[in-house]
Formats: C-alpha cells, sequence, structure tokens
C-alpha cells in the first residue's frame, strides 16, 4: 500500500511531461510530413495524392465521422460512453431524408438531428437514469435504429413515389459553392504539380471548393464544441461530471441533469452526421447508409485523445485514407508506400538517438520490406485500399495510445447521494 | 430462512418476466401507432414456431448464435469487448472452406483439422488486438472494430482466384470442401429439414464455458480479474497475460461460430455467406447475462424470431412488416437490461431494509437490558 502512494505521482510525471506537444512542435511534424509527402510525389508522379479533387473528397467523407466523433466527444466528456452513435446516427439518416424529400433539405437537418437526440434519450433513461451498462445500452440502441429505421421505411417511403423499402425518394440539394477567385487560383497553383507550393495548395484548395453548407457549419461545430467545453462554466460543469461526478455533486452541480444534456447533444451531433450522409453525400436514405461510420466516429475520437482538435485531425486522416478508395487508390496507395516506408527510416534513426536499439532495428527491417514492396510492383491490391483507412487507423493508435487518457469517471455508474 | 429464498427466487424471476413481458407491451404500442392488429403477430409467429420445419431452422441458427455469443461473453466476464466477433467468425469460417477445399483427408482428421483451422484463425485475428492491447494499450474496442473492417478487405484480397478463391458463376467463393470434411447432420425427413450435427459442438462449448469458468482456477482469475483488475493483480494475477490469453480464447471461439452452417449445409465459403452475426452476438450475450443457460435461451429467442418473421411479410389476409421483429429485439434487450437492474436495485434496498430492521430489533432487546447503550 505504502509503496503504492509513493510509486504514483512518479510514475505519473514523465507520462505527464511526455503528453503534451508544443505548438511548433506539432507545426514543424506537420510542414515536415507535408515536405515528405511532395518529394514522394515528385518521385512517384503519383499528382492524385494531395490534388484539390481528393482532397475536396476527403474533407466530404471526414464530415459524418467528425460528427459522430462529436457526438462521442460530448457524451463520454460527461461520463456516459456512447456506443450507440451508430444507431442514432441511422435514425439522423432516416429522419432526415423523411423530412427532407417532403419540406426540403434544411427541415430535413432539423429533423435528422432531432431524430438523433429521440435515441439519445432513450440513451440517457437507460444510463443515468437506471444506471443500465453503458455498453449495453449503446448495443440495444443499435439493434433498435436499425429496426425502426427498416420499419419505418416499409410505411413511408414504399408508398412514395420514387422510393423503396430501402431507399427514400430523392431530396433537393443544399447545394454547393465555392470561394470566389481563391478557389480556381488554388486549383490553377495545384496544377503546376511544384514543389511543395502546389501540395499546399491542393490542401487548402480542397478546403475551399464544392463546399456545402452543412459542410461549414460541421467544420464550424469543432472549435464551437471546444469553446463551449472548455471556455464557459457550463462545459466545465459538464466535463467535472465525467472526471468526478461526486465532486461535482458536493459543489452544487445537477449531475443527472448535465448527463442527460449532453447525451442529448451527443445524439444531436450523430443525427447530423446522419442527416448529412442521406442529405448532402447521397441525395438519398439508403438501407446500411451509415456502414459503421459511428464506430469510426468513436474510434476517431479515442484516437484524438477525447479532444476536438485531436478527433478532427483523426476524422481527417480517415476522410483522407477513404476518399483514396473512390479516385485512383491503387496507384495512390502504393505511393503512400513509399512515404511509409520513408516515414519509418525517421522513426527508426529516432529510436537508435534514444538507444532503443531492438525497436530500431525491428523498424528498419519493416521500413526496407516497404521500399522492397515498393519496388517490386506498380500497384497495390485495390482491397489493400478498401482497407487503408483501418490500417492506418490502427497504426497510428498503436503508437500513440499510452499517450491517451479518458474522462476518469467515463463508464462508471453515478447515483445521486453516493459519495455521502 | 426458507420464506427468504422464496422471494429472492421470486426476484430471479422477476427481471425476465417483467422485460419480457414490457417488449411485447411495447411492441405492441408501435404496432398500435402504426394501425396494425397488436396480437395478431405474435399468434401469427408462434404458429410459425409449431412447423418442424421452422424448429430445424431455429436450432441450426441458434448453434451458430450460441457459439458466437460465447466469444462475447467469455470477453465480459473479463471486461473486455471484443466487438470483433464478426470478423473473427468470417475469417474462421473461410479459411475454413479454404482448407478444407484444397486438403483431403479421411473424416476424423479431416473435420478436426477444419475445426483446428477455424480456431487458430479467429485466435489469431482477435490475438493482433489482445497483442495490441497489452503491449501498446490501444483500446480493445476500436481494435476490433478496426480488424472487422479489415476482415472484409482481407477475405475480398484472399477470394481472389489468383489467391486461394475459385470463381463459380458471378460469386467468388473457396471452392467446395471435401466430402469427408462434411459433418453429418440429423436427418428429419425431406420436409423437415437436417439438424446441423454440429449443434451438438455448441452444447459442448457451453458445458466447456461453464465449467472452466467456474471450476478451474483460470476461471477464477479470470473473473476476478473483470470484477476488478487491481485486487486480481493484489492476489498474484498477471492481468496482461489474461487480457492475451482470453482474447485468443475468444476469438478461437469465434472463429468457429461458422462452421455449424459451413460444415453442415453449405459446403463452401461465398460473399453470400451470411454477416453481422457477431454484432447478434453481442446482444445475445447480454441477454444471456453471460451465462451458458441464459445464452442458450436467448439464442433461441433470437432465432425464433429471426425465422418466423419473414413469414409476417406474407400473411395472409393482412401482411405484417417482418422488421417488427427486428425492433422486438432491440426493445427486448432494453427491457431486459432495465429490469435487471431494477431489480437487482431493488433487491439490494429490500436487503438494507432487513439488515436496517434486524439490527434495529437487536438494538431494543439491548436497550431494555443495557441502559446505558442506550444513554449514549
Amino acid at each position: 500500500m505504502s509503496t503504492q502512494t509513493i510509486a504514483k505521482p512518479q510514475a505519473q510525471q514523465p507520462g505527464k511531461g511526455k503528453r503534451r506537444i508544443s505548438l511548433p512542435v506539432l507545426l514543424l511534424i506537420i510542414a515536415g510530413v507535408l515536405v515528405l509527402t511532395s518529394v514522394v510525389r515528385l518521385i512517384t508522379g503519383a499528382d492524385g495524392i494531395t490534388s484539390t479533387g481528393q482532397m475536396s473528397t476527403a474533407l466530404r467523407l471526414a464530415v459524418p465521422i467528425g460528427l459522430a466523433g462529436l457526438g462521442g466527444l460530448w457524451s463520454e466528456r460527461a461520463g456516459v460512453v456512447n456506443i450507440g452513435l451508430e444507431g442514432m446516427m441511422i435514425l439522423g439518416t432516416w429522419f432526415g431524408a423523411w423530412a427532407g424529400y417532403q419540406w426540403g433539405p434544411w427541415t430535413g437537418i432539423v429533423f435528422g438531428i432531432i431524430g438523433g437526440a429521440l435515441g439519445a434519450v432513450l440513451h440517457a433513461i437507460a444510463t443515468v437514469t437506471f444506471n443500465v451498462n453503458h455498453i449495453v445500452s449503446g448495443v440495444a440502441i443499435n439493434i433498435l435504429a436499425l429496426g425502426t429505421a427498416r420499419y419505418l421505411s416499409k410505411f413511408t417511403f414504399e408508398n412514395a413515389e420514387g422510393g423503396s423499402s430501402k431507399q427514400s425518394p430523392p431530396i433537393d440539394s443544399l447545394g454547393t459553392f465555392d470561394i470566389p477567385g481563391l478557389s480556381s487560383w488554388l486549383d490553377t497553383l495545384n496544377q503546376k504539380h511544384w514543389f511543395l507550393i502546389s501540395d499546399i495548395g491542393g490542401l487548402l484548395g480542397g478546403l475551399v471548393t464544392d463546399l456545402s453548407p452543412l459542410t461549414v457549419i460541421a467544420v464550424a461545430l469543432v472549435p464551437g464544441s471546444w469553446w463551449i467545453l472548455w471556455r464557459t462554466a457550463f462545459g466545465l460543469r459538464l466535463r467535472s461530471c465525467g472526471e468526478n461526478p461526486v465532486a461535482a455533486e458536493s459543489l452544487g452541480v445537477n449531475v443527472y441533469k448535465y448527463k442527460y444534456l449532453a447525451v442529448i447533444i451527443s445524439g444531436g451531433f450523430a443525427g447530423l452526421g446522419g442527416a448529412f450522409l442521406s442529405i448532402v453525400a447521397s441525395n438519398v436514405y439508403l438501407d446500411g447508409q451509415t456502414a459503421g461510420r459511428g464506430y469510426i466516429g468513436l474510434a476517431a475520437m479515442i484516437f484524438g485523445n477525447w479532444m476536438p482538435g485531436g478527433l478532427a485531425l483523426g476524422a481527417g486522416l480517415f476522410g483522407y485514407t477513404d476518399s483514396l478508395n473512390l479516385r485512383g487508390g491503387t496507384t495512390n496507395v502504393h505511393a503512400l508506400i513509399l512515404l511509409l516506408a520513408i516515414l519509418l527510416v525517421f522513426g527508426a534513426a529516432y529510436l537508435v538517438w534514444k538507444k532503443r536499439y531492438v525497436p530500431a532495428v525491428i523498424t528498419a527491417v519493416i521500413s526496407a520490406l516497404m521500399f522492397f514492396w515498393y519496388a517490386d510492383t506498380n500497384e497495390v491490391p485495390r482491397q489493400l485500399v478498401t482497407a487503408a483507412p483501418y490500417i492506418v487507423t490502427l497504426l497510428v493508435l498503436s503508437f500513440s495510445a499510452q499517450r491517451l487518457r479518458m474522462p476518469k469517471a467515463d463508464g462508471m455508474p453515478y447515483r445521486r447521494g453516493q459519495g455521502k | 430462512m426458507k420464506k427468504f429464498d422464496k422471494e429472492r427466487l421470486l426476484l430471479a424471476l422477476a427481471g425476465p418476466v417483467i422485460a419480457l413481458v414490457a417488449a411485447i407491451a411495447l411492441t405492441s404500442v408501435v404496432l398500435l401507432a402504426s394501425g396494425r392488429n397488436p396480437f395478431e403477430p405474435y399468434a401469427l409467429m408462434l404458429e410459425q414456431a409449431s412447423f418442424s420445419d421452422v424448429q430445424v431452422l431455429i436450432v441450426n441458427q441458434a448453434s451458430m448464435y450460441y457459439i458466437a455469443a460465447l466469444a462475447v461473453a467469455l470477453g465480459f466476464r473479463m471486461n473486455l469487448f471484443n466487438i470483433g466477433v464478426d470478423g473473427q467468425y468470417r475469417l474462421g469460417a473461410m479459411m475454413a472452406a479454404a482448407v478444407g477445399a484444397n486438403v483431403s483427408l479421411p473424416s476424423f482428421l479431416q473435420i478436426p483439422l477444419l475445426l483446428l483451422v477455424a480456431m487458430l484463425t479467429g485466435a489469431f485475428w482477435a490475438g493482433i488486438a489482445g497483442v495490441l492491447k497489452v503491449t501498446r494499450g490501444v483500446s480493445e474496442v476500436v481494435a476490433t472494430i478496426m480488424l472487422n473492417a479489415i476482415a472484409t478487405s482481407l477475405i475480398g484480397w484472399l477470394m481472389l482466384s489468383d489467391n486461394l478463391g475459385v470463381q463459380v458463376g458471378n460469386n467468388n467463393t473457396t471452392g467446395v470442401i471435401k466430402e469427408s470434411g462434411w459433418f453429418p447432420g440429423i436427418d428429419l425427413g425431406a420436409d423437415v429439414g437436417e439438424i446441423y450435427g454440429l449443434v451438438f459442438l455448441a452444447v459442448l462449448l457451453g458445458i466447456l464455458y461453464w465449467a472452466v469458468l467456474n471450476r478451474t482456477r483460470f476461471g477464477f482469475d479470470l473473473r476476478a480479474t473483470g470484477e476488478s483488475e487491481s485486487a486480481a493483480a493484489a492476489s498474484g494475477v498477471d492481468a496482461k497475460r489474461m487480457v492475451l490469453i482470453s482474447m485468443l480464447i475468444s476469438g478461437g471461439v469465434a472463429g468457429m461460430s461458422g462452421l455449424p452452417l459451413l460444415l453442415g449445409e453449405v459446403h463452401t465459403y461465398s460473399l453470400s455467406f451470411p454477416a453481422g452475426l457477431g454484432f447478434t452476438a453481442i446482444g445475445i450475450a447480454l441477454l444471456g447475462r453471460n451465462n451458458p443457460g441464459g445464452i442458450a435461451f436467448a439464442a433461441l429467442l433470437w432465432a425464433f424470431l429471426d425465422k418466423a418473421s419473414p413469414a409476417l411479410d406474407y400473411a395472409t389476409p393482412v401482411a405484417y412488416e417482418k422488421e417488427i421483429a427486428t425492433i422486438m429485439q432491440g426493445l427486448i434487450v432494453f427491457a431486459v437490461v432495465i429490469s435487471y437492474e431494477a431489480v437487482r436495485q431493488w433487491g439490494l434496498r429490500r436487503q438494507q431494509r432487513q439488515v436496517g430492521a434486524e439490527l434495529a430489533a437487536a438494538a431494543a432487546d439491548n436497550n431494555t437490558t443495557q441502559k446505558e447503550v442506550a444513554a449514549r
């Protein structure tokens, strides 16, 4: 017992010092990766890896994942694990499409949010009021939402013109817009294929080209969430419920209220993500449209260390690798193998510098194998492109998971007055 | 004392009964809200269950659900959430089919070989998540979700005709397993069907699950780690080792869950092999409260809802939407967990009251004999 109390602060100290990567270092890493990517692009001639179109697609694919991740963030910051995000997204796709094809896309979005929030109310009742295991409740919501969406489709879409039991009638588009001047200028810059400049042009161009208004809103919600959760009294109280509900209660915070609010907001985000899928990403509701994006969003949030910026990065990375699937994937992923191999060389060098020789040798060997693979083939199998986002997530997580810290009381049962 | 036991039995029964009643009532509300007869679908489904060919379908389906749910439950007992059962199941079945199609041994070697291949494949796939968790601290929830998706791609790649696949029409398959690898079933006549022989594998695994968890040191360690990792560590359990081992076992069991269908009926793995079994199994394990008997009941109930509901679409004179069964499945899981929790808390409070009353009675006794205690 005594050794534990002494050992604990010591054990925490190095972890704490390591966790924060300062802003300059982070910017340096990003710049380094950009330069490397540019070098790889010039070597391989795979101009697609940083083209405007690629980035624009990546953004569109990242948005629903990011929204699901934000949903997870809100609820887990208040201490409720939300594995029901997938189900809430399904409700969002259905409600969004149902209202969308009748009363226009904006109404659809509102209904999508409401649909997700309805699922969340159920989750909140089960987990907060009845203290049911959070994962159990989430799984039940996923089953229930799937059944509900299919059941309701049979009543509504099957009889509607242009719809069937698995598909809704088409929904009017929200429209897209470019930023006049800037978009075309960045695109021409990207077309020049200059070293580094064209890559940055492509990256920025993708962020301002072919935008849907909902994309802009979704992107704005990331800093918005951060501001509310970390810069307002409301956010502080909400996060205190996820870290130590008993202490929060002793300071007069109504923990039940905050947990309910957090979970409902979480469902709203997931529902918005679902509505994005059915209204913006395609223009109909389809059975099985979410395709596990709720789970991926959860993974992006964990990847992002329960922080909005981190989860946006995770969603972006996922969206990017996923977009390779749609645009010339086999050659682009082939080029990225070279990038990965070069990154691994740097990793090995870092490990040698840290005097950790065994991992360094292993990293070097893997890197060599990748170089060999790159040199030996011209394309990668199509299936590897499909799996790329998942493999990348797994790889990145296995390098970074030890720096992660989840809210302290996340997933724990709490009853009012339990601390007395 | 005896009266106390009876009440506890009542409490134990109250959970599932309340849950079922609530789930049925809620489903009826859904039916009513959609302008349907709120009771007829149950009658139609029960009628289906009385046909012996549907019964065979139910038992066969339940055997697969059962094995997969055991895999999930094993993780749950250890506080591990193996969402990856689905990937482990598909990969295990696929590899078993591929080996079975290319290796020809006498039956008594072929079948154990295929079982072993499926088990090792599943264990390997789950083991990746296990290794990542113990060495790199990656949450097994995320890792297994990713591995599910990767398994889909891996299977797609392995089934290309350049690799292990055989093209049959438009469908990529692994080729048909050599006949020595077919597991004989119990034939109940042409119009009834055949019960998979590997239903007995499910039963055997259920008994093994119970015995290992409740009658071995390993099972004790596993449950202890699941209850409190720090307490288990204090009593000398190596938590990391336990995580890895239970992940491997869970994956091994999951890998075998497709075999009743594979060796008993289809004899080939194709892209139309049912997916999503692993996710259903999570609900079943929860419903059965990770208890082998409970899971068996849950698997049968689930299979019943699955196999009796398609007839609703063709019912005369009024057809019903078969999706109502999925809604019911979700509602059942919900109702079960909420009612269990409510009953448990009610039982706890009752126990507290009882103990309180006994203490008060004892204190009252003391008061009459020892005045100075009361004076304090």
